[in-house]
C-alpha cells in the first residue's frame, strides 16, 4: 500500500502506533556535538516526524536500540541472579538502507554463530523497521560499493518531500494506521557515492599481514575506539561487574561495548596480550570488515556507512585504507 | 520480513547462556607456591580440554580449563593461579562455599575419535599440563590399554612441577620425561627446554599411527611443533590448544577471535594445519 499524506496525518498515525510501540529515530541534540557549537545526531525515542533528522547522517547507528551501549545482564544477591525485565511494547526503528543491512550482520553474530543471545533476541524479535528514503549520499558514504544502498526487506518505507510524506506500508498491521491518498512512487535510494571502494576478494592473511601500509596507522591511530563504537556492525562487548556501595554482595553484571582498537582488548590474566601495535589493530578490524566475516558468513561485514571516517579524530579513512590495500594486492599480482 | 512479534505478547523464551550456576567447592589443595587445585561439585558432561567460565559476582568472569572431571562422583577440578582479578578472589573461598560456573565450552581433545589405539606423544609446558591431565589419566586408567602414551613435561624449575604424585604414577605406565629450564641434579629430571628432547623421542614406525599433542605457552607450542615437523610428523598429526581472552565463551564478545575463527567455538584445540594459519 503506497500513500501520500501530510505531516500532521503522519503524526496521527505515529500517535496510534505509540500505544503499542516505542519509536526510535535519529534525532538532533543541539549543542551536544564533539566540537563547540556542533550538534549530535543519535538515536532516541521520538513522538513526531519533525523530531526525525533526515538531512544529516546519525553519528551513532541504530544498533544501540537492539544492542545497548550498556546493558544489565543480571542483578546478583549472594546466591541468586535476576535477569532484568523488559517492557511489553514493540519497537519501531527508522533507519536507512545501509543500517538495515547492518542489522542483518548483528543478527548473524547474536542470533546465530552457534549460540543465541537471549538479551539481543528478546529485543530484536519485536523490532519493526521503517526505511528512510535516502536520495543523496552523505560525506564518506560508500554504500553502493558495499551493495547496501538498496533494500526491500522492511515493514514501511518513506520519502520526505517538504511538507508531505510518501509512505509505502508493507506490514499489514500498519495499513489501517495511516490514512492518505493512494499514490505511486519508489522509496528513494542512493545510486552513486562520491567515495568508491574496491574491496579485494579472497585475501589471504599471510599476504596482508606484513604489508608496510599498516605501519602508517601505528602512529596515526590513537586507539580511541571511536570507529568501533559508531560502527553499525561492530558487535564486540565485555562484561563489567559493579556492586552497590551499601552492600557489596549485591550488584549487577553489565555488558558494555568493547573495541578491538582500545588497549586491553586481548589482555589475558598473567599479562599476555596480542596486537600491541595500533596498525595491527587496524589490520585486524579491516580484515574482519572486508574478509573474515565473509569467510564465515558469506558476505562482507562492512556496509559502507562511513561513520568510522566521520568520527576519527586523526582523520583516518577506512575506505582509503581498503583502497590502498586493494592497490597493494593488485600490484602483487602483476 | 519474517517477524512474528505481536505487541503485548512476550517473546518465546530461550535459554540464557550467560547465567552462572552455583556449585559447591569441595576442597582446595596447594600444589606449588602459586598454584592451587580446586575441586568443585559438578554434574554436567565435560570432555578433555574444555573450559568453563568461572564467575565471582562483583568481580567478573574468567575462562579456566577443566583439569580433571569425574561425572560418576560428581566433581571437576581446576588448576588455579593467582594471576588476575577473578583468580585472586577465588582464594578467598573456603570448602563449602559456592563457585559460580557456566559452560563447559570449546571443543576439547578428540581422545577417543583420533588418539585411541595409536602412539600418542603429549608435550606439556608448565600449567599447560592442566588441560591435558584428564586425558592422560583417561589413558592411564584405560582398561583396553591399546594406546601407547609418551609424556614430555617441561617446567620452569623443580618447585614448579605440578601433579607430582600423578606424574610418579604415569611414569610406571608411560615413557615420561620431565624437564626443568634451570639446572637440576635430581634423578629423573632433565635440564633444558622440552624442545631440546624432541629430536631424540622415539616416534612410531608408521607416522600414520601417531598423534602429537602440544600444550603450553605460545612460543613453546610453536617451537615444539617445528621440531616435530622437522622430524617428518605431518601437520595433520599435531594438535595444540590455544589460550585467549574468552570473555563470553559463546562467540559473541569477539575478544578471542583470530581471523574468521572464534577460539571459544572452534577451539581451543586445533590441528596444526589449522592452527598455523591462526596468526594475530
Amino acid at each position: 500500500m503506497k500513500i501520500s499524506l501530510d505531516k500532521t496525518s503522519f503524526d496521527e498515525g505515529l500517535g496510534l502506533l505509540k500505544e503499542n510501540y516505542r519509536i526510535f529515530a535519529p534525532k538532533v541534540f543541539a549543542g551536544e556535538g564533539r566540537f563547540s557549537d556542533t550538534d549530535l545526531v543519535k538515536y532516541s525515542e521520538i513522538d513526531s516526524i519533525e523530531e526525525i533528522c533526515f538531512d544529516k547522517k546519525s553519528e551513532f547507528s541504530p544498533k544501540e536500540v537492539m544492542l545497548p551501549i550498556t546493558q544489565t545482564m543480571f542483578y546478583f544477591t549472594e546466591k541468586e541472579f535476576k535477569v532484568p525485565d523488559i517492557d511489553d511494547k514493540g519497537i519501531i526503528v527508522f533507519l536507512r538502507s545501509c543500517d538495515l543491512h547492518s542489522v542483518k550482520r548483528v543478527d548473524e553474530i547474536y542470533l546465530r554463530n552457534k549460540y543465541q543471545d537471549m538479551y539481543y533476541k528478546r529485543i530484536r524479535d519485536k523490532v519493526k523497521f521503517v526505511v528512510m528514503g535516502c536520495p543523496t549520499s552523505f560525506e564518506n558514504c560508500f554504500c553502493v560499493s558495499m551493495g547496501t544502498n538498496k533494500t526491500d526487506d522492511y515493514h514501511m518505507g518513506l520519502n520526505l518531500n517538504n511538507d508531505s510524506v510518501e509512505l509505502y506500508i508493507k506490514e499489514d498491521e500498519f495499513k489501517g494506521v495511516f490514512s492518505g491518498e493512494e499514490d505511486e512512487f519508489d522509496v528513494k535510494f542512493v545510486e552513486e557515492n562520491k567515495v568508491k571502494v574496491n574491496v579485494p576478494e579472497n585475501i589471504s592473511l599471510a599476504e596482508v599481514k606484513d604489508l608496510e601500509l599498516w605501519r602508517e596507522y601505528d602512529k596515526r591511530c590513537v586507539a580511541c575506539g571511536k570507529c568501533n563504537f559508531v560502527c553499525p556492525t561492530c558487535t564486540c562487548s565485555t562484561t563489567q561487574d559493579i556492586f552497590y556501595s551499601e552492600n557489596e554482595n549485591t550488584g549487577e553484571r553489565r555488558r558494555v561495548w568493547a573495541s578491538c582498537h582500545v588497549d586491553g582488548f586481548t589482555d589475558m590474566a598473567g599479562g599476555h596480550s596480542f596486537r600491541q601495535k595500533h596498525g595491527d589493530r587496524m589490520r585486524f578490524k579491516a580484515m574482519h570488515k572486508i574478509s573474515d566475516f565473509k569467510r564465515r558468513f558469506g558476505y562482507h561485514m562492512c556496509t559502507g556507512c562511513g561513520r568510522c571516517d566521520d568520527v576519527c579524530p586523526e582523520y583516518i579513512s577506512f575506505s582509503n585504507c581498503v583502497n590502498k590495500l586493494s592497490k597493494e594486492l593488485e600490484g602483487n599480482d602483476e | 520480513m519474517n517477524n512474528t512479534y505481536i505487541p503485548g505478547n512476550p517473546y518465546t523464551p530461550i535459554e540464557n547462556v550467560y547465567l552462572p550456576k552455583g556449585y559447591k567447592l569441595i576442597s582446595l589443595n596447594k600444589l606449588t607456591e602459586i598454584e592451587w587445585l580446586f575441586r568443585v561439585e559438578y554434574d554436567q558432561e565435560v570432555t578433555f580440554g574444555q573450559f568453563i567460565e568461572i564467575s565471582i559476582p562483583r568481580v567478573g568472569e574468567a575462562p579456566l580449563s577443566v583439569t580433571q572431571f569425574n561425572k560418576e562422583e560428581g566433581w571437576i577440578e581446576f588448576l588455579i593461579r593467582k594471576v588476575g582479578k577473578v583468580t585472586d578472589c577465588l582464594f578467598d573461598l573456603k570448602a563449602g562455599d559456592l563457585m559460580f560456573l557456566r559452560g563447559p565450552y570449546g571443543n576439547g581433545f578428540p581422545a577417543e575419535e583420533e588418539y585411541r589405539g595409536k602412539h600418542l606423544i603429549i608435550v606439556a609446558g608448565g600449567s599447560g599440563l592442566a588441560p591435558v591431565r584428564s586425558m592422560i589419566n583417561h589413558f592411564y586408567n584405560d582398561e583396553a590399554n591399546d594406546t601407547k602414551v609418551d609424556l614430555l613435561l617441561g617446567f620452569k624449575d623443580y618447585d614448579s612441577i605440578i601433579f607430582k604424585d600423578e606424574i610418579k604414577q604415569w611414569k610406571e605406565k608411560f615413557n615420561t620425561l620431565i624437564t626443568v629450564d634451570n639446572s637440576c641434579s635430581l634423578d629423573g629430571v632433565c635440564e633444558g627446554l622440552v624442545t631440546k628432547y624432541i629430536p631424540d623421542l622415539e616416534l612410531a614406525d608408521d607416522i600414520a599411527d601417531m598423534e602429537v599433542v602440544i600444550v603450553g605457552p605460545p612460543v613453546m607450542m610453536k617451537y615444539s611443533a617445528m621440531e616435530f615437523l622437522s622430524r617428518g610428523v605431518p601437520k595433520e598429526k599435531i594438535w595444540v590448544s590455544f589460550e585467549r581472552k574468552m570473555s563470553c565463551g559463546v562467540g559473541k564478545c569477539g575478544h578471542c577471535k583470530i581471523d574468521e575463527t572464534y577460539i571459544c567455538l572452534e577451539g581451543p584445540v586445533f590441528r596444526y594445519d589449522e592452527a598455523e594459519k591462526l596468526v594475530d
